[in-house]
């Protein structure tokens, strides 16, 4: 049962004058989510960090470029945020590194969407043995440690990739400069294992969709299970499948620094907010900069993401539930 | 209810099964084997070492002899490790990893449920908006920057403890501190759903409208309800927690069972890595079903479903 405050409902005169115009469940959402302190804050400051990070490096200073007789120099006028130990500047490192973060982010949590909504509509949809089936696979996946699967998962296409980094090379729109092939790897390895509370969130929904008439009506039509669940069924599930994705963002940012933290992560010179983090926890006795500025704006834009993935489940009212 | 736990528990055969076999193979396709990193080992050595460790029969005849050994409880020999079984690792380095584990388990729950129910009980107040923001930060800062940031102020700057070890009772506290409160932050904003949740239904209004005490019905009518939430997390939590965490066994120095976790698939010592995933899947499996009973315990309307 969802639980209503007075909080959650538009005010009485808000709700008269809107009345005439009409609005759907789309609209009173926007609305209640920008009257959602926190979800807005964390809005903006993606916004900010993206323009920030994608745009930043065409102006900052190289994110390579060593200096090796200024070594790790504390903040200055000269560099914002310090230099790292090769002397390589730290706000131009972090902001590059934060276009891989995001981008793995956002398209990890892509591949995991995609996988998951497909594969809970199916089950939900078929049901019965098809379906027993295919969640206890999941339930299987679900009891192996992922990490040792990502792990092994990254060791093994290790080979394969190095023929594609080759490959994309010749083309230089396509490729973030050297190590795509592993930024690629990343991608798919982590989307491959967040996809599992999304097929099961998503095959619930479509049981609960199943039954109702407007799904009758269309199989009276004689439209096929494809159109039925891609056309009729998931534009009605939306609202949960977008809040859980902005929650599978952070999630997956996690694991890519945790993979970063375990060696498996992007290679120098290319830098992560996860590699960062790593080389610097290993010197923050003497830098402890090198830590602690990649470590807040891992943490500010992690927080970001988490209060607007909130700030969406009350404006669309979704139930908080973790199955 | 036992023919529910009796059956759930005939029911993870297969699946435990179904696991061992999947690990088994999995980490056979991977390219190289457990003995390719070792420099300078001449065809020869290498394959008296495949015979010593049965990796020359076919692969199907080294899985019926693992499955049959694994029947007896044994987990076979390591590949990096010589003459040590993983029997023998896991019995040395579980135990400081569930002690760690317990204490990480003891910080999370009383932080976490303390926070949780107090946030719940004062929405919206500024003890909510703390405790709330708190946990946010929790989930946020990732162990690998919380760690390290406890030391860099506790240990160096302060010198309160030890930066890393495993040896004294003060070397304890900041790991149980790191991993623990990733872990309150989870139980506190689960509580807190929880708890919000439970206290807008109608049988706490009853209970209101009989003139039961604040302190009562958190305690006494909500709180049972509330925690529902918080055992489904914890199911799988405990396995996590207790079976070792990489992240905090680096960082601070300790001879778990996490950092074998990770080293051994690094390693392809195919045995430890399977061994490790076996342990783990039944701990999780165990771990859930323990959580169905206490959930059906929680929740009496489950008991006729």
């Amino acid at each position: 049962m969802p639980t209503l405050s007075p909080k959650d409902l538009p005010s009485a005169d808000l709700a008269a004058g809107q009345l005439e115009q009409g609005h759907s469940l789309w609209s009173d959402a926007w609305h209640r989510l920008r009257k959602n302190k926190p979800a807005v804050f964390g809005g903006v400051v993606l916004i900010a960090l993206a323009l920030l990070c994608f745009l930043g490096p065409l102006f900052s200073q190289s994110y390579e470029i060593q200096n090796l007789d200024l070594g790790a120099a504390p903040p200055s006028a000269q560099h914002w945020l310090g230099t790292d130990t090769l002397g390589r500047d730290l706000f131009a490192r972090i902001l590059f590194g934060g276009r891989i973060s995001l981008l793995v982010g956002l398209v990890a949590s892509v591949v995991a969407l995609i996988i998951g909504v497909t594969y809970g509509a199916v089950a939900g949809y078929l049901g019965g043995k098809v379906d027993t089936v295919m969640m206890r696979i999941v339930d299987i996946m679900y009891a192996l440690p992922f990490t040792i699967f990502v792990i092994l998962l990254m060791v093994f296409l290790k080979d394969p990739m190095q023929k594609v980094d080759a490959w994309l090379s010749q083309y230089r729109w396509l490729s973030f400069g050297q190590g795509m092939g592993k930024i690629l790897l990343l991608f798919a390895a982590i989307g491959a294992v967040e996809w599992l509370t999304m097929a099961r969130i998503v095959r619930g929904q479509i049981l609960s969709v199943k039954k109702m008439e407007f799904i009758e009506a269309a199989r009276a039509l004689g439209y096929g299970p494809g159109r039925i669940i891609f056309r009729h069924m998931i534009p009605n599930i939306l609202g949960p499948i977008i809040v859980y994705t902005t929650l599978t963002i952070p999630a997956v940012m996690l694991l890519e620094s945790f993979l970063s933290f375990l060696g498996l992560g992007v290679d120098a010179p290319m830098s992560s907010w996860g590699t960062l983090i790593k080389d610097g926890a290993e010197k923050m006795e003497e830098f402890p900069w090198l830590l602690v500025f990649p470590g807040s704006i891992f943490s500010l834009t992690l927080f970001s993401l988490n209060f607007l993935g909130d700030g969406l489940r009350d404006a669309l009212d979704v139930r908080a539930s973790k199955d | 209810m036992l023919r529910f736990i009796a059956r759930r528990i005939l029911e993870t055969i297969p699946v435990l099964f179904v696991i061992v076999t999947v690990t088994f193979f999995m980490i056979r396709f991977v390219p190289g084997g457990p003995f390719t990193a070792e420099k300078a080992v001449t065809p020869e050595i290498l394959r008296n070492l495949e015979a010593h460790y049965g990796l020359d029969q076919p692969l199907w005849k080294q899985y019926f002899n693992y499955l049959g050994s694994l029947l007896h409880g044994d987990l076979g020999p390591s590949f990096k490790y010589p003459n040590r079984t993983v029997n023998e690792i896991i019995a040395e380095k579980l135990p400081v990893s569930i002690e760690l584990g317990t204490e990480a388990l003891l910080v999370a729950l009383v932080l976490g449920l303390t926070a949780g129910v107090f946030a719940a009980a004062r929405r919206n107040s500024w003890l909510d908006y703390g405790a709330s923001g708190l946990a946010m930060v929790g989930i946020c800062v990732p162990t690998f920057v919380m760690g390290p940031l406890l030391v860099l102020v506790c240990a160096i700057h302060f010198g309160w403890f030890n930066a890393s070890g495993w040896y004294t009772p003060a070397d304890r506290v900041l790991p149980a501190l790191t991993l623990g409160g990733y872990y309150a932050a989870y139980i506190a904003r689960l509580t807190r759903g929880g708890m919000l949740e439970v206290l807008n239904q109608d049988y706490i209004r009853t209970a209101r409208a009989k003139g039961a005490s604040e302190l009562r019905i958190i305690f006494r009518h909500a709180l049972r309800g509330g925690l529902l939430p918080v055992v489904a997390f914890l199911g799988p939590g405990i396995a996590d927690i207790l079976t070792g965490s990489f992240v905090i066994e680096t960082i601070f120095q300790i001879p778990g069972l996490g950092r074998e976790f990770v080293t051994s698939a690094f390693n392809r010592d195919y045995t430890l890595i399977t061994g490790t995933v076996i342990l783990y899947a039944a701990l999780i499996i165990a771990l859930n079903l323990v959580v169905d009973v206490v959930q059906v315990w929680l929740n009496p309307k489950l008991r006729f479903e």
